[in-house]
């Protein structure tokens, strides 16, 4: 057999091998969760290897704490759009009026006002918030786990995900269901020691801290369950990775 | 004509040159959104930098002393940069697992204990001042300084450039919270990640003003086919 020809045949036993791995490895990601909502297209790939080796090495990883003189004197709260009328009604009442609701694939739909949110669990951590940016600041979160409110509504087993919707219309996004079980997954009405301020996202925002900042959602007021995000927007899992920002922001 | 770069070496060089310039090229989009830089954990616009480039910014909260925002371009940056950074790092992989089982590291890179005499040193050193196209005549050989140079970016900077990386990633210091701790924080990462980037465009400068003083066309050409003209 001449040279060229045996290379020939090992090139193409090769692509045909690699085909057939890339193949296999697409149907075992998507069975076990491991291919992001932003998958298709040119960066596809980087996203994919990014979110499954995480998620094949750390599902249950724990983000950084820090202790209490480490928290910053100077948080930095990023500018967020201006509030309407309606937010200020609520915060006219004191955050009274705001309620959280919970729907999607569950038994049990909710509508949770802030004390009642309070009195099914309280969670503290003192995490960073990184900016894709590149800036970052650490704070002490004081919230209700997102596991204790999925466990009071009684989620089907088929849910994959959980989409969370904003007061600001414009700003909701979607966590899978392990990161929205972890147990530093909060939804945070409180900040080193006192009320969550309206700057930061008060009177209610997701905490993501193994994600970056993007991730914690603020002014949250909506919580649907699903299996899968192919019906919101354009299938991308989130108002970011629509504008064009990855929705794993795990990096 | 003899063989100068094997057939690993040559595909990977050029991985690695399509990664570099992706690296680079988003790395500057991304830091444009926040040019400054701090030590330890945390670091915000509250925050006294430990330097600010004077360059425009991104974004409207940095204040930069222009009176204009640049465009945002950080979703498909960040996409670029991490895509990116697999190719770099698979690419490295192979060449790694593949020079040390060819014997390319020992036979190519690492320089040899004669080279390594002060007497050796200092002759070498004033050749390659005096007339860097000196490095020319052996075409199929590294000098000492040459030798020296590619060590310390394949060992020394890229490893150095992927873990700085690599801190500042919430998902990846959750897993593997020493990458960060031992860097003394985020923010020190961040601002040594960009001192070793600083540091391989240096070394790509040199690289590339050494290959037109060798001869641009002959030195990529033997890193596309492989061969090198020898004349006896």
């Amino acid at each position: 057999m001449s040279v060229v020809s045996r290379r020939m045949l090992l090139t193409a036993g090769l692509a045909a091998a690699g085909t057939s791995v890339v193949a296999a490895a697409a149907t075992v990601g998507r069975r076990f969760g491991l291919v992001p909502p932003d998958a298709a297209g040119w960066f596809g790939p980087g996203e994919t290897l990014t979110y499954a080796a995480h998620r094949l090495v750390g599902r249950h990883a724990m983000a950084r704490e820090f202790p209490r003189e480490m928290i910053s004197a100077k948080p930095f709260a990023n500018s967020t759009r201006r509030r309407d009328e309606a937010f200020l009604a609520h915060q006219a009442t004191g955050f009274t009026t705001w309620r959280l609701a919970v729907d999607g694939l569950i038994e049990r739909p909710l509508l949770l006002s802030l004390d009642e949110l309070r009195a099914l669990a309280v969670s503290r951590q003192i995490t960073e918030v990184s900016c894709e940016e590149g800036w970052s600041y650490i704070a002490e979160w004081i919230g209700t786990p997102l596991g204790a409110v999925l466990d009071a509504a009684v989620v089907k087993p088929e849910a994959r995900y959980v989409v969370y919707q904003s007061h600001d219309e414009d700003a909701w996004d979607s966590v899978d269901i392990d990161e929205a079980r972890h147990a530093q997954t909060i939804l945070a009405w409180g900040m080193n020691g006192g009320e969550l301020p309206v700057p930061f996202g008060g009177p209610l925002r997701m905490r993501v801290p193994r994600q970056l900042g993007y991730k914690s959602t603020k002014f949250v007021n909506r919580l649907v369950v699903v299996d899968s995000l192919a019906d919101w927007g354009t299938g991308k899992g989130s108002a970011d990775a629509e504008g064009g920002y990855s929705w794993y922001a795990g990096i | 004509m003899r063989r100068r770069h094997s057939g690993v070496v040559r595909v990977t060089h050029w991985l690695t040159t399509l990664a570099f310039f992706a690296l680079l090229v988003s790395g500057i989009e991304v830091l444009l959104s926040h040019p400054r830089f701090y030590w330890g954990e945390t670091g915000n616009v509250g925050e006294t930098p430990l330097f600010s480039l004077p360059v425009p910014s991104s974004r409207s909260t940095v204040p930069t002393g222009y009176g204009y925002v640049l465009p945002d371009q950080n979703g498909w940056s960040r996409y670029l940069h991490f895509q990116s950074a697999w190719l770099l790092g698979l690419t490295g992989v192979a060449y790694f697992v593949s020079g040390l089982r060819t014997g390319h590291f020992r036979r190519n890179l690492v320089p040899g204990s004669a080279d390594l005499r002060w007497s050796a040193v200092r002759r070498t050193f004033a050749e390659h001042v005096r007339v860097p196209a000196a490095s020319a005549r052996d075409p199929l050989s590294y000098n000492l300084l040459q030798r020296l140079a590619y060590v310390v970016v394949i060992f020394v900077l890229v490893p150095c450039v992927i873990w700085t990386g690599l801190a500042m990633s919430p998902g990846f210091a959750a897993i593997w919270p020493a990458t960060v701790t031992l860097l003394g924080g985020k923010q020190s990462a961040r601002t040594l990640h960009f001192a070793v980037s600083v540091a391989l465009v240096l070394f790509l400068f040199v690289h590339l003003a050494m290959l037109v003083l060798a001869g641009f066309p002959a030195r990529v050409r033997a890193m596309i086919t492989g061969d090198a003209e020898v004349r006896a």
